[in-house]
């Protein structure tokens, strides 16, 4: 078996007292689209923050790639393939839509020149359906087409490794399909991808392994539908009483 | 960007022109010329560039200039002692980048307005190296006042093409693109894959090395120094202004605006010794309130960063609460065409 | 120098300083402009205390109230008239512009009184306490400026108004959607802030020489306090003031005199870089 592309031993982050991640620990291998559920406040952001380079673990140990990037910076991380994606989104708003993604092909994809990254970012534009709004501003776009933009930029990075934070929050019924639709796209081109999700329909369409995070601990691990019957699971998301009267 | 090269070939030729005309007024006008547009376009490269607003100017010349100054008093030949001014001043910069990067906004302006105070108060009190506040005299050059004249033209003017030249590598390369970048989302830059940190210090340093050079040459040239005129604090103010005025972000607006300001105050408010600096003064504020964009945000070019005055970006108080930076919707109408200039 | 009277020497700078510092600090912190103006504000409320003495004999301590209320009066036309478009644009912007306004200001009073330094002397002795000597002008201006203080901090408190203001400072959307009129409030806080500009520079002027040239200085040591005490709050300037009045009285005892603005400067910077909020910082509410 390869060596995992990412591998979390005993990760935890303390805010004062807190503990906002707690012990985790996983391993992940390339080419999957896992999922990383869990209640309001579980962790899920504060882990990819921590996964990402934004905050400094507190404890525990992260491998990348079989590399130690424990105390790495984010554009570190981004330049070694982890690429993500906000929850709000964060493009940069005077700079047109096919510049903020050449900024992703141009610095952590490693292009050798200015043009040549927007002539990748076309095509990143392209893949993502953004191409008739390459030269408006950023700042212009409605919120399913900066999640777009967040996404096209994202590939322009090449990443290794992509977390999709919350990349569905604030759209409809049919852009969700779409979305979906995008994703699975992105992971046939042997990206590995690791979703924070809230949408179940999401979660069970798109993910072959489940993460669940709650309290910062991670309480469960395996296919979506192992998981979802799992009492400690269903206990986290809706009570113990809730979790007894489906017990028995 | 061709054509704003061009224009900066032909306002560099007439510059370069005065001389012929005879007149040595004239020739110091266009020395001071050449002088401020340098200072603006290099600050325009951590202001402008990156959106750090920086009152460090002056802390460069000034140290560029007492640099300048020691070296030629110890008997290295002039043009050496200007080099080695830049060397001191670009150290000097790429040091306290590193701790002065760390601050934004009104952090970052007070603290680099202090450095300009603190260089000057060093000044003052270390006597026995810097003459104190009674100042230094420097070695006038041989030749008489008009060859020294066109000397010092000659030299502010290559620094005006050296600081341009400087701008349009930026400009056009990674470490303009990723400068504005900062300016517009420093965490997402970071994010993206940009070392932020290198960056800005570049961004700083590159930034301080022609404000050393025309300090020193502007030591050479008066062949005296001050620490309040070394240390201006009027000058760190007006070069930003300058640019403002010009239009920030962009290869040619630190150029007009400098040039427009220069001749302003030489024409109009010269002329009111006594209000000059009332003056300016009111230029400044007339300047900020009803000309936002700058000069060249009039002739409504796409400039590759709209001033920042335009763009009311709701900056995070002291006491922020933390949102994510909060993204403005572009008001101004944005030709597309400079996109891929 | 006895130590005690390099404490006593501290704290009654320090007090002024504070006095000095908070109307500077609560525009910072409230409107989130830098008011370039702020030592130009001091200075003509000095010199309008001293001609006011020089020419019809008011006594400074009576000229004190007109004179803040006049201050408080050009403050609250600036603030309307020009510093409300100011708010929300980039430091740039703003620190320019009142930067701009300080100029015109400051060749004003040149122009109408002149740089002369002047002051108001009071003959009034000194004040031993066993081996500390302190003349009595300071002492009512150490003690004035602490009273002014700790009643602005008082009325912060108290009063419909300061509440405003504080909850502007905290945050400036919710209190917009709580029905407080933002403009007032900007208005309310900029005039005091220049009102007590004038009653400080009133006070300073009884105890050393005035003149236009220190206008930048008198801001300088502004900025010092807020940096080590944090923005925004009374409780912070005076704790900014007094610590910077004793930083410079010992700095100036141990290593002369020229340098207790250096070291001021000095820890500015490095507090700049380490700790900005200060010491009472973003928590130092009121």
């Amino acid at each position: 078996m390869n060596t995992p592309l990412l591998q979390v031993a005993g990760l935890t982050k303390r805010f004062g007292g807190i503990a906002a991640v707690n012990n985790v620990s996983f391993d992940l291998q390339a080419g999957r689209i896992v999922g990383l559920i869990g209640p309001n406040g579980a962790g899920k952001t504060t882990l990819v923050n921590l996964i990402t380079g934004v905050h400094q673990a507190s404890s525990g140990s992260l491998r990348f790639n079989g590399e130690d990037v424990s105390g790495q910076r984010p554009f570190e991380s981004a330049l070694r393939g982890l690429s993500r994606t906000f929850q709000i989104v964060q493009p940069f708003p005077k700079m047109s839509v096919l510049d903020n993604v050449a900024a992703g092909a141009l610095y952590a994809g490693r292009s050798p020149s200015l043009h040549q990254a927007r002539d990748e970012a076309m095509e990143h534009l392209e893949f993502v359906g953004l191409r008739a709004l390459a030269n408006r501003p950023a700042a212009s776009l409605t919120l399913p087409s900066r999640k777009r933009l967040e996404l096209a930029k994202s590939l322009a990075m090449r990443p290794k490794l992509l977390l999709l934070d919350e990349v569905n929050a604030g759209l409809n019924s049919a852009e969700i399909v779409a979305a979906i639709e995008l994703i699975r796209a992105i992971a046939a081109r042997g990206i590995t991808v690791l979703l924070i999700e809230h949408l179940m329909k999401v979660v069970f369409s798109l993910c072959d392994d489940l993460l669940v995070l709650h309290h910062g601990e991670l309480i469960a691990r395996g296919e979506p539908q192992t998981v979802a019957n799992d009492p400690t699971v269903i206990e986290a998301y809706l009570g113990s009483k809730y979790a007894q009267r489906m017990a028995g | 960007m061709k054509r704003s090269i061009a224009v900066f070939i032909v306002f560099a030729i007439a510059i370069a022109l005065v001389p012929l005309g005879g007149n040595n007024f004239f020739v110091q006008q266009a020395t001071f010329v050449a002088m401020y547009c340098t200072l603006a376009l290099s600050w325009n490269l951590i202001g402008g560039y990156a959106g750090y607003p920086s009152f460090a100017t002056a802390a460069f010349v000034g140290l560029g200039a007492y640099a300048g100054a020691l070296l030629q008093n110890a008997g290295i030949p002039m043009v050496f002692a200007w080099a080695g001014a830049t060397l001191v001043t670009g150290v000097f910069a790429a040091l306290l980048g590193f701790g002065l990067l760390r601050m934004k906004g009104h952090y970052f302006a007070v603290g680099s307005i202090s450095i300009v105070e603190v260089l000057r108060l060093i000044a003052s009190s270390w006597s026995s190296l810097t003459g104190g506040g009674e100042g230094l005299n420097l070695p006038i050059l041989a030749g008489g006042p008009e060859f020294a004249g066109r000397l010092y033209l000659f030299a502010m003017l290559s620094m005006m093409v050296i600081a341009f030249g400087m701008t349009v590598w930026v400009d056009r390369g990674r470490l303009g693109f990723g400068l504005r970048c900062i300016e517009q989302n420093e965490d997402a830059a970071d994010m993206v894959g940009i070392n932020v940190t290198r960056y800005k210090t570049m961004g700083f340093t590159l930034s301080a090395l022609c404000c050393g050079t025309v300090g020193a040459i502007s030591a050479s040239w008066v062949a005296y120094i001050a620490p309040t005129d070394a240390f201006s604090i009027l000058m760190t103010l007006k070069v930003p202004v300058m640019v403002l005025l010009g239009g920030p972000g962009t290869i040619l607006g630190p150029v007009i605006g400098a040039t427009g300001f220069v001749l302003l105050e030489q024409t109009v408010w010269a002329q009111f010794l006594d209000y000059n600096q009332a003056a300016l003064g009111i230029v400044i504020v007339l300047l900020i309130f009803f000309l936002p964009g700058g000069l060249l945000g009039l002739t409504r070019r796409t400039s590759r960063i709209p001033a920042t005055a335009a763009h009311p970006v709701s900056q995070e108080p002291p006491a922020a609460t933390g949102h994510p930076a909060a993204v403005e919707t572009v008001t101004q109408a944005q030709s597309s065409k400079g996109v891929h200039a | 120098m006895e130590f005690l009277q390099v404490i006593v020497n501290g704290l009654t700078l320090g007090a002024l300083y504070a006095c000095l510092a908070v109307g500077f600090s609560l525009v910072w912190g409230v409107l989130n402009v830098i008011n370039m103006l702020h030592g130009s504000l001091i200075i003509l409320g000095g010199y309008l205390t001293v001609y006011a003495w020089q020419h019809w004999q008011v006594h400074p301590l009576v000229a004190l109230l007109p004179v803040a209320g006049l201050l408080f009066l050009l403050g609250w036309v600036v603030q309307m008239t020009m510093i409300n478009r100011l708010v929300r644009q980039p430091v740039l912007t703003t620190l320019t512009v009142t930067f701009g306004l300080d100029l015109i200001l400051y060749n004003a009073m040149n122009v109408v009184f002149d740089a002369t330094p002047r002051r108001v002397t009071l003959d009034l002795g000194t004040l031993s306490l066993g081996d500390v000597v302190l003349p009595w002008d300071r002492v009512i201006a150490f003690a004035l400026a602490l009273g002014l203080t700790l009643a602005l901090y008082a009325v912060m408190r108290t009063s419909k108004m300061g509440r405003a203001i504080v909850a502007v400072r905290m945050d400036r959307d919710a209190a917009e959607l709580l029905g407080i009129r933002i403009d007032r409030v900007y208005a309310m806080t900029f005039a005091i802030g220049a009102g007590l500009a004038g009653a400080c520079g009133a006070l300073m002027a009884l105890v050393f020489p005035i003149t236009t040239n220190i206008s930048g200085l008198i801001l300088g040591k502004a900025f010092v306090v807020c940096v080590i005490g944090g923005l925004g709050t009374v409780p912070g300037a005076l704790v900014g003031g007094l610590a910077l009045g004793l930083i410079e009285s010992f700095g100036g005892n141990w290593f002369g005199p020229q340098n207790a603005v250096l070291i001021g400067f000095g820890l500015m910077l490095i507090l700049l870089m380490t700790r900005p909020t200060g010491l009472l910082g973003r928590k130092g509410y009121e």
